[in-house]
């Protein structure tokens, strides 16, 4: 681009509006956008190399750095894909404390994107509303499992304990007192004309070209795709709920936030139902070669020291096989591609992740619009750097 | 109900390919996870364009594309494609093995605008080339980078470490 008519500006990587380590070379006329070059990778810390070289339950931790916002959903992705492998069934209480985890997660996840796309607009105050929801949620990830953010939550084969009373009682506090919070969010932002006009009509793809960049999650039901893995293939007794998919018809950052702001809605339903309806039975399911036995009788009895030793030492083969697990994450279908030779380890591992696959259609979204909605429509599409980079 | 749906629809996917596709299928394994068919490279665009636009079958989902690499194999590295139909929710695997001294594969570029990337990792991570490309260079890791890291000869850990070899894998 020698034509002075144009000027190159750097958008990123570490720049506040990019929220997250990525940067985009922009050509602008102006302020209009000709063209934008991605450079991706800045935090890429080989997650599929590490993983041929991990037993298989410390691989959960390495799920947790890809989406952050709503590391459950990964981490029980993950033991899930394993649980594939290995062909185990788990009781419906641990399907149910599933899905109450991973919805929280979502709720979480929706939450910083939609509040972020209000900060990226000029209201700040949304933000600082639901971030403090945020804050129960993470309280009560800390309650179940000591940590906040990245979690490493559960276990293959189930929980590492039941939920204690403490915590249904922080989840049914959550959810009382959510949709206070969220109907005020919504009173700020959503029929809002200075926010409707910044996001209406902003960033906006097409049904067809969306499915043809494998977009998946609410970015693609925004565009009016009703894909959800939770429907299409329920893992974890979702089919045991009801609960509406919403979909958009324009695709661009409006359909994105009303869509992320009505899976919250349909969350808080889903996690209802769960808890009210939780099964008794067993926390964790009967596969003593992955699943860690008692403390008690890893004390006094010999079997179970010698399982926990090998489990620990992660001396325990996997089946040969390859299977292809997918769960809806955040951001979309969040696939775990693994292919076992029988060894300790998986031979390859490859994460299917929603933010690396949808990125990509960026420049196509915000060819010809002005800067400042580039912007918006990056914050809206919710790419988060840790997943895009693997 | 559902397995039922699935189970007919791998026989007459598998029909559907092996009349189209006679010489071109190596292998076809249907008690997968999912239907699973070994091509030769030449005919991958072929199979592929014909999974997507052939009216009866319409997988116009590309779920992933990734690499693998096997050093015993004569044909050592490997492009593993994921579609997907999202009429029926049914999904299909479909592999392609190529020689380490010439991996080169045609790209799906023109029919995906999703693989972009995914084939730009998949040749920075093995080296795989995808001919007709519009832009084919590494992605993920830094451009000087002389070697595709994910081969199965660099070992993860300081190779001069004796207590970390394939056997304490259980390989």
């Amino acid at each position: 681009m020698s034509d002075n008519r144009y000027t190159t500006l750097n958008l990123g990587p570490t720049h506040p509006a990019t929220h997250g380590i990525f940067q985009n070379v922009l050509t602008l006329d102006g302020e209009r956008i000709i063209d934008t070059e991605q450079t991706i990778g800045y935090i890429h810390r080989a997650f599929e190399k590490i993983a041929e070289r991990r037993p298989y339950y410390q691989i959960t931790t390495l799920t947790d750095r890809m989406n952050y916002c709503s590391s459950p959903i990964n981490n029980i992705g993950w033991h899930m894909a394993v649980e594939k492998l290995l062909g185990v069934k788990t009781t419906k209480r641990i399907d149910y404390m599933r899905i109450i985890l991973m919805e929280l997660a979502r709720i979480t996840d929706h939450l910083i994107c939609n509040s972020v796309i209000g900060v990226d607009s000029g209201a700040l105050t949304g933000f600082i509303y639901v971030f403090q929801e945020r804050e129960k949620v993470y309280e009560i990830y800390e309650l179940l499992c000591g940590a906040r953010l990245t979690t490493n939550v559960g276990r293959i084969g189930g929980f590492e304990r039941d939920f204690s009373p403490e915590v249904i009682t922080k989840i049914y506090e959550f959810l009382d007192h959510l949709p206070k919070v969220l109907r005020q969010f919504e009173k700020l932002l959503l029929r809002n004309r200075i926010f409707m006009d910044r996001t209406i009509n902003v960033g906006p793809i097409s049904a067809e070209r969306a499915m043809n960049y494998g977009f998946t999650g609410p970015n693609l039901r925004a565009a009016g795709v009703d894909y959800d893995v939770r429907v299409t293939s329920p893992y974890s007794s979702y089919d045991d709920f009801d609960f509406a998919i919403p979909v958009g018809t324009q695709g661009d950052t409006y359909d994105r936030f009303c869509v992320r702001q009505e899976e919250v809605w349909q969350s808080l339903k889903l996690i209802r139902n769960a808890l009210d309806n939780l099964p008794e039975g067993k926390y964790f399911a009967d596969v003593p070669e992955f699943y860690l036995p008692p403390k008690e009788e890893v004390y006094n009895k010999m079997e179970a020291l010698i399982w926990h030793f090998k489990i620990v030492m992660g001396e325990i083969g996997a089946p040969v096989g390859e299977i292809y697990h997918s769960v809806e994450a955040g951001n979309g279908e969040l696939g775990f591609y693994l292919v076992s030779d029988g060894g300790r380890t998986p031979y390859r591992l490859h994460f299917r992740r929603p933010c690396f696959i949808y990125y990509q259609a960026l420049p196509e979204m915000i060819r010809g619009g002005v800067l400042s909605d580039a912007i918006l429509t990056m914050s809206s599409m919710n790419v988060i750097a840790g997943e895009l980079d693997g | 109900m559902r397995r039922d749906k699935k189970n007919l629809d791998s026989k007459f996917l598998t029909g559907k390919l092996k009349t189209r596709f006679t010489e071109d299928i190596i292998a076809i394994d249907e008690h997968s996870d999912m239907l699973t068919a070994v091509v030769k490279k030449e005919a991958i665009h072929e199979v592929i364009r014909f999974l997507k636009e052939n009216e009866s079958l319409g997988f116009t989902f590309l779920t992933t594309l990734c690499g693998i690499h096997y050093p015993d194999q004569e044909l050592q590295l490997g492009v593993i494609y994921h579609l997907h139909r999202f009429s029926d929710n049914s999904r299909i695997r479909i592999k392609t093995f190529l020689p380490l001294d010439n991996p080169s594969v045609p790209t799906v570029t023109d029919l995906f605008s999703a693989a972009n990337w995914m084939e730009r990792e998949t040749y920075d991570f093995y080296g795989i080339l995808f001919e007709g490309h519009p832009n084919l260079k590494r992605i993920l890791n830094v451009e000087y980078l002389d070697y595709f890291p994910m081969r199965k000869e660099f070992p993860l850990e300081d190779p001069t470490r004796k207590d970390k070899d394939n056997r304490f894998f259980g390989r």
